[in-house]
């Protein structure tokens, strides 16, 4: 890269010394260590004045002046022994917002409920005539900005529900609060024995904490699936017509641009090849074919592929929504928007129980009345009932199984994205499994079988000087044999073909092997002396047991591929499952709506951008955090590592918090139906139902509390 | 009962006080980076030679 030449500068960042900020992730920070070594070692870069890094984001946020630009810090922060890549805005990050929105009504709720319930405790004790008169005012001075301020996440989500014409559950949760909060100021007003104040708050700082849990084991799943996203090329360097080059992020591209795509560099926009190169295209997201496909001048490339050979020009033909990309991207859309009309249990919880415990307030309002009770008393036992049947332990019962389970499983490398995905894992039946990069590692390994060791440490020098996908695989593989590099000088890349040096007076090259087959190789040169060094994409370890674990909880395991048939054919035989070849991402969609309109609900875990609009539209998805981001942001869940087995843990969690979950209604049900008696006979009193609220409370989040062991403790074995 | 009127005044504002600092806690940016904290506490900070000299 070219850096120092910066064409165009921005007219406002000429002027030296202005400060900008850069944030990249770095996903390889594990420890304290990392933090130091990169805040250290960045801050002694000239021109970078501040590195803070952000360690559950796994992110660092760079200040430097305009004498640097993310290359320089991506090969600065290589040089530390980091990969990274510079972000835009975390597109899954937006609803940061709403969780401190959330946090803060949970703090003011907590401070009005602790300073209410220190009067009510004195009201109860016995305090009356002017001293409680003035306890319910100061009370009320307390609550009526608290419910004001804490309550509006439920007013403004109830009056959503209502304008279209639905219920949820935050529409009773209103109507309790509010009526317990306009009973308890007429109390106030006329100087009567209740008043419900601390009732209200409470109720409102136990689901928020629900709420609270909610979203913040949403944004910290959706951190750590942020920090792998990027990966791929969302820019492009762009060839001036001077010959410079000048980094332009792919949604400003425009056709008739000439992009130098760089070996390793994924494209950002469709276009033609130009100059007499030859390139060597990875299209596995596109298509999960996983041989490479050589493309000569004027041959067309399209956006998403990786370039793995020398440096191509790229005459830009179709950016943005042309894109074949884009064409994909539309099929997600449409493909999400089914899974979007899925009801969560709390709101099919709901649907039930609004409308019975409505009804229910309302006949014991009318049924005083009619026993002469006067309206004033029959309104009071109303509301009670309203207040005791508030569904406090299910607004907890949901959310406090599913943060806990999702912390589980976050131990276990698999991160769910949000509530609703763990309900609709627990549901799947079937199984359908991408291959590339998804059964297997979808990086070439090579077979070192027959290499001797000097051979081996020539050839480890030779790789390491190149970022091409194979050499990257053979220095990771010799990296972790032990084998040190040989000395070499006169290192040159010969573009497209391989790289060649000289070994102690002896010529040395990895060069282009003819392919065998499905499979990849290089040929290594010592003087006279070839070597094929051939490459597999192997299977994951742990395939067996995983698909054993998934039929285990009655799932069967279908392979979806874009590969060719043969391939697919092989692999499926070997696993011992079914294997469809040769699937485009329309047939993909298809076979998905044939399993739906069977009545099954199929779990697709796949990586590629091809399968994108499967990971959509599939009731539940998997994708691994080496997918394509698109894939990442359409999955329901996305697991690390190597092994496959966090997809079994995830049906299985999913399953046992939706038996706790069930349990826990089971629970609230059962309170109520203790209570409800009590509060129709008019029996309820505020220190009651306080007593009663915390304590269904308590009872649901310990039960929950059971899952922090449901991944166990390695792993679903 | 006269303490009342310093006794209820004084809880409120404590009470406040707590509540602020929270606020002023989350808009500083004190819950951002929950496991960085956590971690940073084992960074060796001798390289600082001008601050701690041993």
């Amino acid at each position: 890269m070219t850096a120092p030449t910066a064409p165009f500068p921005d007219p406002a960042t000429m002027e030296h010394g202005t400060l900008s900020d850069t944030r990249l992730t770095v996903p390889g920070m594990r420890c304290a260590g990392c933090i130091a070594k990169i805040e250290r070692g960045l801050g002694e870069i000239e021109g970078v004045s501040a590195a803070r890094v952000n360690f559950s984001a796994k992110r660092v946020a760079v200040r430097h002046d305009d004498r640097l630009d993310d290359d320089d810090l991506v090969d600065a922060l290589r040089h530390l022994g980091f990969e990274a890549q510079a972000v835009a805005d975390n597109p899954l990050a937006q609803d940061k917002g709403d969780t401190k929105q959330l946090l803060r009504a949970l703090a003011v709720a907590g401070f009005g409920m602790m300073n209410i319930m220190l009067f009510s405790v004195s009201v109860w004790a016995g305090a009356d005539g002017i001293t409680r008169d003035m306890f319910h005012w100061i009370s009320a001075l307390i609550a009526l900005p608290v419910v004001a301020y804490s309550g509006r996440p439920f007013f403004s989500s109830a009056l959503m529900a209502l304008r279209y014409r639905r219920t949820n559950m935050d529409v009773p949760i209103s109507i309790g609060v509010l009526l317990a909060t306009g009973l308890s100021l007429y109390e106030t007003f006329t100087g009567g024995e209740h008043a419900f104040f601390d009732g209200a708050v409470m109720l409102l700082f136990f689901l928020l904490a629900g709420r609270a849990l909610d979203a913040t084991m949403r944004e910290k799943t959706r951190a750590g699936i942020g920090a792998l996203l990027g990966r791929m090329g969302r820019s492009a360097s762009v060839i001036q017509p001077d010959g410079s080059t000048r980094r332009v992020s792919a949604d400003k591209l425009e056709p008739g641009m000439l992009m130098l795509v760089a070996a390793g560099e994924a494209l950002a926009a469709d276009g033609v090849v130009e100059g007499e190169a030859e390139a060597a295209l990875d299209n596995s997201m596109l298509t999960g074919e996983s041989t490479p496909e050589t493309v000569t001048t004027g041959g067309k490339v399209h956006a998403g592929a990786i370039n793995l050979m020398a440096p191509v020009h790229v005459r830009v033909t179709a950016v943005g929504g042309d894109t074949a990309i884009a064409e994909i991207a539309r099929l997600m859309d449409e493909a999400g928007q089914s899974r979007s009309r899925y009801v969560r249990i709390a709101d099919r919880a709901a649907r039930l129980y609004a409308p019975a415990v409505h009804s229910l307030a309302a006949l014991a309002f009318a049924g005083w009345m009619i026993a002469g009770a006067g309206w004033y008393q029959s309104l009071v036992i109303a509301i009670a009932v309203l207040i005791i049947t508030c569904p406090c332990a299910m607004g907890l019962a949901v959310p406090a199984a599913q943060v806990v389970a999702s912390n589980a499983l976050i131990r276990h490398g698999l991160l769910v994205k949000d509530g609703s995905a763990l309900e609709r894992l627990a549901e799947v039946d079937v199984a359908l499994l991408d291959k590339t990069g998804t059964l297997t590692l979808g990086e070439p390994r090579p077979d070192l079988s027959g290499l001797s060791p000097i051979q081996k440490s020539i050839t480890l020098a030779l790789a390491q000087t190149s970022r091409h996908p194979l050499s990257k695989g053979l220095v990771a593989a010799l990296t972790a044999e032990g084998i040190a590099p040989a000395p070499l000088s006169d290192i040159s890349e010969w573009s497209g073909h391989g790289i060649s040096a000289l070994h102690a007076g002896t010529p040395v090259a990895i060069e282009r092997a003819e392919h065998a087959g499905a499979v990849m190789a290089s040929a290594l040169r010592i003087g006279d002396e070839r070597k094929i060094i051939r490459f597999h994409d192997p299977l994951r370890p742990d395939v067996r047991p995983a698909l054993n674990a998934l039929a285990g909880f009655g799932i069967a395991s279908t392979i979806l591929s874009g590969d060719r048939k043969d391939v697919v054919a092989a692999t499926a035989r070997d696993l011992g499952l079914d294997g469809l070849g040769a699937q485009s991402p329309a047939d993909k969609l298809a076979r998905l709506r044939e399993l739906a309109e069977a009545g099954r609900r199929p779990l697709m875990v796949g990586d590629g951008l091809n399968d994108g609009p499967a990971l959509a539209a599939a009731h539940a998805s998997i994708a691994p955090g080496t997918a394509s981001d698109a894939s990442q942001q359409a999955a329901d869940a996305v697991f690390i590592g190597d092994r496959l087995m966090p997809v079994a843990l995830a049906v299985r969690v999913a399953r046992r918090t939706m038996a706790v979950v069930r349990q826990n209604f089971g629970f609230a049900i059962a309170y109520n139906v203790c209570a409800i008696p009590l509060a129709l006979a008019g029996m309820v009193t505020p220190l009651l139902a306080a007593i009663a609220m915390s304590l269904s409370s308590l009872v649901v989040v310990g039960n929950s509390l059971r899952l922090a062991g449901a991944a166990g403790k390695d792993g679903a074995k | 009962m006269s303490g009342l009127t310093f006794l209820i005044p004084i809880a409120l504002f404590m009470g406040a006080i707590g509540l602020l600092t929270f606020f002023w806690a989350m808009r500083n940016g004190q819950f951002e980076d929950l496991d960085g904290a956590a971690n940073r506490i084992l960074i060796d900070e001798e390289d600082d030679e001008e601050e701690t000299p041993r």
